[in-house]
């Protein structure tokens, strides 16, 4: 199978590789997580119950308060962390965080839906600065 | 980016490395959203409970704190979130000797930065409300909301590092809700009931947020009567920013940037809903817990003003809290002076409640409080509470102030 490059808007972080978990849910790390155990713990969640640990984390967009921005680095510290976060759309609190983790992100891609791009359990390679998403 | 020479001198790190890490961080959150500039910014708020920061976030507070004086001072006057501990009552909470110790430690830190320990998501009733117009880098998500758009602040969510970044430099990226085109109304929702009480008002919000659904959404919001008092405002913008991630509403004929409708959008080209009260009731249902045990009922999130603090010991005066319940009281430091002094913490203790001061439920360790406590069942009148809190294995319901303390009386939902 070919690989696929997508394109989008230059994100946040270093270039990464990782399996692909999907979901047309939305993402925060407060409202969401069981971040000592790595695995999504809203009952509602799409997600729910799945690890996202080094995992390339494909989201719709992102939700809820600013706390996601020091426990993107928090995670990452202790090792258990998506590797990257694709997003339709993330806000300031996204970008903001990851920054200060050192977490790949990326977001606005030209294609559509990001959530309809890639499918769970695929290859992606994301190089945030140049903004594309190398997928298979 | 454009950057003056201000602004390079601190990217060289000629203004000491704090400085310098605050500009390379506020450069690549800047160059996400396009920024072509950096605004000045009045005040800095950061949220920054131990919880989110834990112990690599304090390291990394520590860390700033240790350069020179002149190189770790905050510019401009930086001011504190809620933080997760009140050291008078942490263990009655199940909360740990080790968390007040990575408290104590972050707060060293931020004081050592020249960071006001205010400790409230209240800063807009209590402590300095900014200006229409005025920009500020505030975290904490009720703030930014309520500033824009009942003040007409312009502030993004700014997350605790960027605010960090801000006070340390005196400016922020320009983008986001600092530009007039982030600003402009995409969603019209008609309110087609008005709105009785805090828990109704915090129902609204959630609706409205729910359905506009993104930071980059800002609601216009018609129908809305009479001005409803800032408590009200203050539930209602926080639910939305929680449901949402919403930074921005207008209330049109009530708040400042919105007199009239067609100043904040073209009504013909927005996609126009109702919000009824048959809608208002569907969501109070999805949390009923009729008739239920009650573990633990929290007044927070935001931290109640003194008019609230009122209202909970006027409804306490007399009765006792159940045995088998718990009723914590969250409030501001700057609030908890005042109630000590006019007697309301002491009206409301005497019931068997806790007041607690300085920092909010959801940050202060949510689920190892369920874990020692044995809590489950949690009973609040903040919509954005009993959002946050599903993902922290409580079953929450919402409930009028009333409601929520005639249940702590009786143990039982009603």
């Amino acid at each position: 199978m070919t690989a696929r490059v997508l394109r989008c808007h230059p994100g946040v972080g270093p270039p990464v590789e990782g399996e692909a978990l999907v979901t047309d849910d939305n993402f925060s790390a407060r409202y969401d997580l069981d971040r000592l155990k790595g695995v999504f713990s809203r009952p509602q969640h799409q997600l729910y119950g799945q690890s996202y640990v080094g995992k390339v984390l494909v989201v719709n967009t992102a939700k809820g308060g600013v706390a996601s921005a020091w426990m993107l680095h928090e995670m990452r510290a202790r090792g258990v962390a998506p590797v990257a976060i694709l997003f339709n759309r993330f806000n300031p609190i996204l970008a903001q965080g990851a920054a200060l983790a050192g977490m790949a992100i990326c977001d606005r891609f030209d294609d559509g839906d990001v959530t309809q791009l890639i499918r769970t359990g695929e290859r992606v390679h994301v190089d945030p600065e140049a903004g594309s998403v190398t997928v298979g | 980016m454009r950057l003056t020479d201000t602004e390079e001198a601190m990217l060289a790190g000629d203004l000491g490395t704090p400085r310098r890490w605050a500009m390379e961080h506020m450069l690549q959150v800047g160059r996400c959203f396009d920024a072509q500039d950096f605004v000045e910014v009045h005040q800095a708020h950061i949220m920054a409970d131990t919880e989110s920061l834990g112990e690599a976030g304090v390291t990394f507070l520590e860390d700033l704190a240790k350069a020179p004086a002149e190189h770790r001072r905050v510019r401009v006057p930086t001011i504190t979130d809620p933080r997760g501990i009140d050291f008078r009552h942490y263990r009655k909470l199940g909360q740990t000797d080790a968390m007040a110790v990575l408290e104590r430690r972050a707060i060293d830190a931020f004081e050592a930065l020249g960071v006001l320990m205010t400790d409230t998501c209240i800063n807009y009733q209590t402590i300095m409300p900014p200006l229409l117009g005025e920009h500020q880098a505030y975290g904490d998500t009720g703030v930014v909301i309520y500033s824009n758009s009942v003040l007409g602040a312009r502030s993004n969510f700014e997350g605790g590092p960027s605010a960090l970044a801000a006070a340390l430099t005196g400016r922020t990226p320009r983008y986001g809700l600092h530009l007039d085109k982030h600003r402009v109304g995409t969603h019209l929702f008609h309110v087609r009931a008005q709105p009785s009480d805090l828990a109704e008002w915090g129902a609204l919000g959630a609706l409205i947020g729910r359905r506009a659904g993104s930071y980059w959404s800002v609601p216009v919001i018609e129908g809305i009567e009479e001005p409803p008092g800032s408590d009200a405002l203050k539930h209602f913008g926080a639910a939305m920013a929680s449901f949402g991630s919403v930074p921005l509403f207008h209330l049109v004929g009530i708040t400042p940037e919105a007199p009239i409708l067609d100043a904040v959008c073209d009504p013909e080209t927005l996609p126009a809903e109702d919000v009824t009260a048959e809608q208002l009731r569907t969501f109070f249902g999805d949390y009923d817990a009729s008739g239920e045990t009650v573990d633990v009922v929290v007044f927070a999130a935001p931290q109640l003003s003194l008019v609230e603090m009122q209202q909970v010991a006027d409804l306490l005066d007399g009765r006792r809290v159940h045995s088998e319940t718990t009723l914590l009281v969250v409030t501001s430091p700057a609030v908890a002076a005042d109630a000590d002094r006019l007697r309301l913490t002491e009206r409301i203790e005497a019931s068997g409640a806790l007041v607690l001061r300085g920092m909010c439920f959801y940050q202060s360790y949510a689920r190892e409080m369920a874990e020692a406590n044995g809590w489950r069942r949690l009973l609040s009148n903040s919509a954005k509470l009993v959002n946050i809190l599903g993902g922290y294995g409580y079953a929450p319901s919402l409930l009028s102030m009333e409601g929520c303390v005639d249940a702590a009386v009786a143990g039982r939902c009603p």
